[in-house]
């Protein structure tokens, strides 16, 4: 054994005047952190603990405070200490190091420097309190040329949808909110790779089912249960990289619905065998359209990488309806970490690129642009749609709704939140009657927030801003960055 | 009415009872005070059974027990099937205690201690309220929630 180099990650203060020895914290730590003594003495193992801050909330009293270990590693401009962490852990496992959420490290961020436009005496701005505001969107092809029976529709009421979170990933009352909320705002969620469970057959007109490389639980009822298909190519925290699922997240339940072995691997593989080129792509969305009799559109989804714009341009061409395009700050239940925090592109940029580049070939009205990875607000859903988007999916803001607090750590299936886990003492942590209520809040809020800033611009339809990029503004960009966003810089 | 808990969203926190704790005695709600400077006593148990936990408070029976055998009558039958005691008739003969079936009233120092509803406290009563997973909820008699 040799010598431990690690120091505790996270520091876990109490104050003792405030403690009162109830053992909340004791019970709700899945990790174990917190102990008590025969003494009635508090003890806390800050070894284990991963931030997840579930005992500091819940603490009756706010007796607990989770802040960043004191002592960091003696790191440098160029070594951080995170750099230096992780050397440690790998010296000591030998592994690959694995991780949870999406991309956290320091690049740009493009909709940060970005600035919206407003109607100043020359053109009247709309209150949305007093005048009808329309954030209804369709989804699907809109090519004249093509017959109505042809080009199925995906209605919205709010441009804003819930991304892939697979049944195993997270938990089923995380998918139970999400749909719940799905259909309270009148929008879509979406079931992941990993199936569709019999619980939720209820959501199908609210629902995007998955094709993805492993085919989990993929059959005729499941594509006939759904208002859309959607085959996943790939995503953004791990572009080119397959899913796996480890097996002791396979429980019974989670094996039903995804049709393997109960307590198996499931190995979702990085390409789909069947999928070598665009043509094969486009025999897989004719044969879904098929098998659909063309009554759901169907949705490619894809993550932002170098040529975005060549591949955007032949999915398009091989016949899918919406294009999901997943930036690099997309997240997910498990990725390596060099992976995620070093592959694809900014979603901004691949966005203004893909639009551009189907309005030059014209062909962007034969299918509807989502933009996905790293949506945070309301602010940051409306520039997308000005760069292109017909809509957004939004993942991670919607974990949070329900309770997430970003400790990173949805691979160990030990979420003390009871999102990213199928543990079932866990699981129940999250009644899903709460979690559809506080979801179904979060669309209605970023709602009449879009309504406002488009009545600011003086815009009463979501239609009228896409792909509208005079209302936005760059500040502190390079003429490059302007050029590929197709936006002009703060005061030209 | 009564308080209903639903042990497959309870998380067995207890804040229920610690919250319970508080709202009554004169506390009003401050938890500091009574588990710090004073005798917190609350009037539900949490129970603990394999996976499942649920909160274990009187269900204010349409035809009480305890009412039909308080020897004094500071058990009394309210509005809406609400029992509560009389803090000042009762005499701690426990014989509430020992014809409850479900175990919901405690021994206390001058009177025994049962759930009120937080009869004084404005809204939900505190452990509904301090539920943080939606796991109770305030229900009329025969009501399914």
């Amino acid at each position: 054994m040799t010598m431990k180099m690690l120091t505790p990650a996270f520091a876990v203060q109490r104050d003792t005047e405030r403690c009162i020895g109830c053992g909340v914290c004791i019970n709700q730590c899945i990790n174990e952190v917190h102990h008590m003594d025969e003494d009635g003495w508090m003890w806390v193992d800050e070894d284990r603990c991963v931030g997840c801050q579930r005992c500091g909330v819940l603490c009756p009293t706010h007796a607990l405070s989770i802040t960043e270990f004191p002592m960091q590693f003696r790191g440098n401009q160029y070594w951080s200490p995170s750099h230096i962490r992780e050397i440690y852990a790998q010296a000591q496992t030998g592994g690959v190091l694995l991780t949870g959420m999406g991309n956290p490290r320091r690049y740009r961020c493009y909709f940060d420097h970005l600035l919206l436009n407003a109607s100043q005496v020359t053109n009247p701005s709309i209150d949305p309190l007093r005048e009808p505001m329309e954030l209804t969107t369709y989804l699907g092809n809109k090519d004249v040329e093509v017959p109505d029976r042809e080009k199925p529709q995906l209605k919205l009421k709010v441009p804003v949808m819930f991304a892939a979170m697979s049944y195993g990933a997270v938990s089923l009352n995380v998918q139970n909110s999400l749909a719940m909320a799905a259909r309270e705002a009148g929008t879509m969620w979406n079931t992941g790779e990993g199936g569709l469970h019999a619980d939720l057959r209820e959501f199908a007109p609210h629902t995007i089912v998955q094709v993805a490389s492993g085919r989990f639980g993929v059959n005729p009822d499941y594509l006939g249960a759904a208002a859309a298909v959607e085959i996943k190519i790939g995503q953004g925290a791990k572009p080119g990289i397959g899913g796996h699922l480890p097996g002791e997240k396979v429980t019974p339940d989670v094996a039903r619905t995804r049709m393997i072995p109960t307590w198996s691997d499931a190995i979702s593989p990085a390409p789909h065998h069947d999928i070598y080129s665009i043509e094969d792509l486009a025999q897989l969305v004719e044969t879904l359209k098929v098998a659909t009799r063309y009554t759901k559109p169907i949705s490619v989804k894809v993550a932002a990488v170098h040529n975005i714009a060549a591949i955007a341009s032949g999915i398009v061409r091989a016949g899918a309806d919406i294009v999901v395009i997943d930036g690099f700050r997309g997240a997910t239940g498990a990725a390596p970490l060099r992976i995620r925090d070093n592959t694809g592109i900014p979603i901004e940029v691949a966005l203004a690129q893909v639009h551009q580049r189907l309005l030059d070939e014209g062909i962007r009205q034969r299918a509807s642009l989502v933009a996905s990875g790293g949506i945070r607000s309301s602010a940051d859903v409306i520039k997308a749609i000005i760069l292109g988007a017909d809509a957004v999916y939004i993942g991670t803001a919607a974990l949070i709704a329900l309770g997430c607090h970003m400790c990173q750590c949805c691979f160990t299936g030990r979420c003390n939140w009871g999102i990213a886990t199928t543990d079932a003492r866990l699981s129940k942590r999250l009644n899903p009657r709460l979690g559809a209520e506080m979801a179904a809040n979060l669309l209605q809020a970023w709602a009449h927030e879009i309504k406002e800033m488009m009545g600011g611009m003086g815009i009463n339809s979501v239609d009228s801003l896409r792909g509208n990029r005079l209302m936005l503004r760059g500040v502190g960009l390079e003429r490059h960055e302007l050029e590929l966003l197709g936006v002009l810089a703060a005061g030209e | 009415m009564k308080v209903v808990s639903y042990s497959e969203y309870c998380l067995g926190c207890g804040l229920c009872r610690i919250h319970c704790a508080a709202g009554h005695d004169g506390y009003n709600g401050n938890i500091l005070k009574a588990y710090k400077r004073g005798t917190p006593r609350p009037r539900a148990d949490l129970i603990f059974h394999q996976d499942q936990s649920w909160l274990n408070t009187c269900q204010h029976c349409p035809d009480a027990p305890c009412v039909n055998a308080c020897i004094t009558g500071a058990l009394q039958q309210y509005d809406r099937g609400v029992v509560y005691i009389d803090e000042e008739i009762c005499v701690s003969c426990y014989t509430c205690i020992m014809v409850c079936p479900y175990g919901h009233i405690f021994p206390g120092e001058q009177a025994v201690l049962k759930c009120d509803l937080c009869r004084e406290r404005p809204g939900q009563p505190a452990c509904v309220a301090a539920c943080p997973n939606g796991a109770l909820r305030l229900v009329n008699e025969g009501e399914t929630a």
